[in-house]
């Protein structure tokens, strides 16, 4: 169960014992924060849970048909509230702080594939 | 929001670190743990050992969280351990309906499948079918037990010794204990067939 592959690379069907459990780099390091602000206490995982049980009914009562389940995102937007409902984050901080990591120029710091979303680059380096 | 999502969980990380909540020595270190120390093959030794130790066996059916805790497993999620075992007659499957429950300690983290809507869904309604589907036909006459995991109690499947394994010990038993054999989807691999046959 390693992940060192490329995140853009083909995904193989999911099948067999030794297939790698996250799909992207990013789902590994949300899993390892969600479990180390549990081991540090700051929510039960019953609460989490009860979150992420919440934010997949949500994607099932609303998802066109068709759309591509992601199950980390899910677990993204359940810590995300959870987070937020303890007042440990501000969404708003997160969101300012994400842009200025996503308009770093590929290669910077986070190992980046290709952007292709809408952001500005500066080119002021 | 930021369209990408490692972006999005770069942030989240670098703040919560900035405040002092989570170090990223931690975060990696759980990680790891996941990725190298705990996945089937522990699943696999507790089969094992209910295979070649029946008393073993009885305790692991009556607590499993006790039992496994003489192996030296426990922790993530394994407090509320229960496992079920295949017979001729009876044919046990996992599945979590509302999240994804799974018995960390034992298994891992669980397969992409077992996470998706279709699986949480129909292996409830139509279990025969989805076990089909994914490679396991089952006799007519066994009947098929969905065991739904919650936030109080995760599944093991123990399933049954191949045959013509008599003569194999405890250790190369593991080796024929699959994950999926372990989830209720498959069955233990025969002697002598290739890791990737399942």
């Amino acid at each position: 169960m390693t992940v060192e592959l490329d995140p853009a690379g083909p995904a193989a069907p999911p099948r067999h014992n030794g297939e790698l459990v996250f799909a992207a780099p990013w789902e590994r390091r949300l899993f390892g924060v969600t479990l180390a602000l549990h081991e540090r206490g700051v929510f039960a995982w019953n609460d989490f849970r009860a979150l992420l049980i919440d934010e997949i009914a949500r994607w099932q009562a609303t998802a066109a048909p068709g759309a591509t389940y992601a199950y980390y995102e899910r677990w993204e937007l359940a810590l995300s509230r959870l987070l937020g409902e303890r007042g440990l984050i501000d969404p708003a901080a997160v969101e300012a702080r994400a842009r200025e990591l996503a308009a770093l120029p590929p290669g910077h710091d986070h190992d980046d594939h290709d952007h292709d979303h809408d952001h500005h680059h500066h080119d002021d380096r | 929001m930021t369209e990408d999502p490692a972006a999005r969980i770069g942030a989240l990380e670098a703040i919560l670190t900035e405040k002092g909540i989570i170090d990223s020595e931690t975060v990696e270190r759980i990680i790891s743990y996941f990725e190298t120390r705990v996945g089937p093959m522990t699943g696999a030794r507790v089969v094992a050992r209910a295979w070649v130790d029946a008393a073993f066996r009885e305790r692991l059916l009556a607590d499993a969280t006790r039992a496994i805790a003489e192996l030296g497993i426990g922790g993530l999620q394994a407090e509320h351990l229960v496992a079920v075992e295949n017979t001729p007659r009876t044919h046990n499957v996992v599945v979590c309906t509302l999240c994804s429950c799974y018995p960390w300690a034992v298994l891992g983290l669980p397969p992409a499948w077992y996470k998706s809507p279709e699986y949480r869904s129909r292996v409830v309604r139509e279990p025969r079918k989805v076990l089909a589907e994914m490679g396991l036909a089952l006799p007519p006459e066994t009947e098929v037990r969905v065991w739904d995991s919650s936030a109080e109690l995760r599944y093991l499947v123990v399933p049954e010794r191949p045959p013509g394994t008599e003569a194999l010990d405890e250790e190369a038993l593991a080796q024929l204990v699959t994950r999926d054999s372990m989830i209720g989807v498959g069955s233990p691999r025969a002697p002598g067939e290739p890791e990737s046959a399942r």
